[in-house]
């Protein structure tokens, strides 16, 4: 079930807002962010942010196809290290 | 009778002979039939030229079907791998996509069982 239109996309208000300062002063910086719900919304295009995966910060460059997305689908939380038959696939890596 | 590059078979009723097509199951067939006027109990081999016309003007202009549609899923899965999105991933590795447990089941995804290593202990 998607969120109400009514209400809009959700967006931490505090990082709204720094990025809407950023785009005034047309700066861009990276933006640390634990807020992994928040919508991509337009005005995100271009900016990097650092997105917390619960260990650390991953770097997300948000580029136009991204919009609607949430911040969090970019930073994955788990780590996988292959299975201990599967032979060929630990090769690849 | 052809429709959309594809065979219809002639011994069905109209209702049941679309949904051959890619892209067309009950709800649209029937759509489909309803806005042509055509009795959807007709048999494929009882339809008149001008009905067959008709309906692939109505299949052209208002859905998307076979080759068209295969290629509109597959770049939609495309996108998602190319942005690196969690989706995207998980297509990548053909595992479940939309958060099914992968510990037993998911057999769809992953394919038939595997042995997997731990009866074998030599020479590996």
């Amino acid at each position: 079930m998607p969120r109400s239109l009514k209400k809009g996309p959700y967006v931490y208000p505090k990082l709204m807002k720094k990025i809407l300062t950023m785009n005034e002063k047309n700066e861009r910086n990276i933006i640390k962010t634990w807020s992994r719900r928040s919508t991509i919304v337009p005005e995100f295009i271009g900016h990097t942010f650092a997105v917390h995966n619960g260990r650390k910060f991953i770097p997300v460059y948000v580029t136009e196809n991204m919009v609607g997305h949430k911040l969090g689908e970019f930073s994955p939380t788990r780590t996988f290290r292959s299975h201990s038959g599967d032979r060929k696939e630990a090769g690849k890596r | 009778m052809r429709i959309a590059g594809v065979d219809l078979p002639r011994n069905e009723r109209m209702e049941v002979s679309l949904t051959r097509i890619f892209g067309i199951g009950r709800t649209i067939s029937r759509r489909i039939l309803q806005e042509t006027g055509i009795n959807m109990n007709k048999k494929t081999r009882d339809l008149t030229d001008e009905e067959g016309v008709k309906l692939r003007t109505a299949i052209d202009r208002d859905c998307k079907v076979e080759g068209d549609l295969r290629r509109e899923i597959t770049m939609n899965i495309k996108r998602l791998q190319d942005i690196g999105s969690y989706r995207g991933l998980r297509h990548r590795n053909k595992l479940p996509v939309r958060g099914q447990r992968t510990s037993t089941n998911a057999r769809t995804r992953k394919g038939a069982k595997k042995a997997i290593g731990g009866m074998r202990k030599k020479g590996r």
